[in-house]
């Protein structure tokens, strides 16, 4: 992944320099070592700032929104498929977006990777499949497929499913044959000990909705937790009200989430918030064979009726 | 939303949907009835509820 920033870099400038676009979005390197951090670069002399590698887990489609004039953006393969999500909501249209996709071999679990030092990470750099992490105590030398994160582990479109230009080869695709063994792990639990799960799960949350705002698809003017006319959900840290924010938000995204990992990326506490998202990716899945962001063409399932529509839970 | 609800741990009884018409009385109460006897016999709800003391 390290040799398409050159490419990636070169494809920016060329952009910039025929003034096909107005800006490019994409990675630069963060303050500390092992963070990325999105950038804006509006002039070809700062696309040596860009860069692209395993620590790259937001998801930029989240910024394309609101753009005037043409832009470029670089897409992972779940980006590419928020942007296709973004087309169907009206939100940007085909023409304004030169995509510039990136074939993925999934972003590393940056957590896991901190647990195995005792102080702080002061050098990350990565060598094909091998990530050197240094601290002042120690070094490690790590095979990335063992730190992925758990939904970069489980991604089956890894490729771009719509771009203008490629910046690496296509890699394969991973055949995986239990798509959901989370989500089946807590439905396999009684229906007090998945309570407990969920309430275990948010314990930490702090309502600092960095979840919902590296989410793509959070883009409402003003979100439901927002509102004070009227007020759907209390503001503080009671444990009913954060689950209700969790569960709404999720239901929000249904049919529409990509599995992407922003939210958990974003998350300060490390709250695996997909634990929601993924069990209405699964019945998406499931009840209406959906996956979201692979066609331009359909309508995502919550947003069409067919007559065909699971209807068992209606009387 | 009641698969998420149910995944949360909300008993999947407390869920219920239902079409009915201004012109279906019947209809209502039946399914009100129904509803009411099903919730009793879950008891309280305990979960998602908030104390306000």
């Amino acid at each position: 992944m390290d040799t398409c920033i050159q490419k990636i870099r070169e494809i920016a400038f060329q952009l910039l320099d025929k003034k096909e676009v107005e800006r490019v979005i994409g990675f630069s390197n963060g303050t500390i070592p092992m963070a990325t951090s999105p950038i804006t670069i509006a002039s070809k002399q700062d696309t040596e700032k860009l860069v692209f590698n395993s620590t790259c887990g937001l998801n930029l489609a989240n910024y394309i929104r609101q753009q005037k004039g043409k832009i470029a953006v670089i897409a992972k393969g779940c980006d590419t498929r928020n942007i296709v999500t973004h087309i169907i909501e009206n939100q940007v249209k085909r023409d304004q977006i030169y995509i510039i996709g990136v074939p993925c071999k999934g972003m590393i679990n940056k957590s896991k990777i901190k647990a195995l030092f005792e102080d702080e990470i002061i050098k990350f750099d990565e060598d094909g499949e091998i990530l050197n992490v240094e601290s002042s105590s120690k070094k490690e030398k790590l095979n990335k497929k063992d730190y992925l994160r758990h939904n970069c582990s489980l991604c089956q479109h890894r490729n771009p499913v719509i771009y203008d230009v490629l910046a690496g080869e296509r890699v394969e695709e991973q055949i995986i044959d239990v798509p959901y063994p989370d989500v089946e792990k807590i439905a396999a639990m009684d229906a007090d000990t998945r309570w407990g799960h969920f309430q275990d799960l948010t314990k930490n949350c702090i309502r600092c909705y960095a979840c919902r705002n590296a989410c793509p698809l959070c883009y409402c003017p003003t979100c439901f937790v927002d509102e004070s006319g009227p007020q759907w959900v209390g503001k503080g840290q009671d444990k009913t009200d954060v689950n209700t924010f969790h569960f709404l938000r999720a239901f929000h995204c249904a049919g529409r989430c990509t599995d992407c990992g922003a939210c958990v990326e974003a998350c300060p506490m490390e709250i695996n918030v997909r634990d929601f998202t993924r069990k209405l990716n699964k019945d998406s899945l499931d009840m209406f064979g959906w996956e979201a962001g692979l066609d331009l063409t359909k309508r995502p399932p919550l947003d069409a009726y067919s007559p065909d529509d699971p209807n068992h839970f209606i009387k | 939303m009641g698969n998420l609800l149910e995944h949360m741990g909300i008993e999947r009884d407390r869920i219920n949907f239902s079409w009915i018409s201004s012109a279906e009385a019947t209809k209502f109460v039946e399914v009100v009835k129904e509803i009411s006897n099903k919730v009793r016999a879950l008891g309280p709800n305990k979960k998602l509820v908030k104390d306000y003391n």
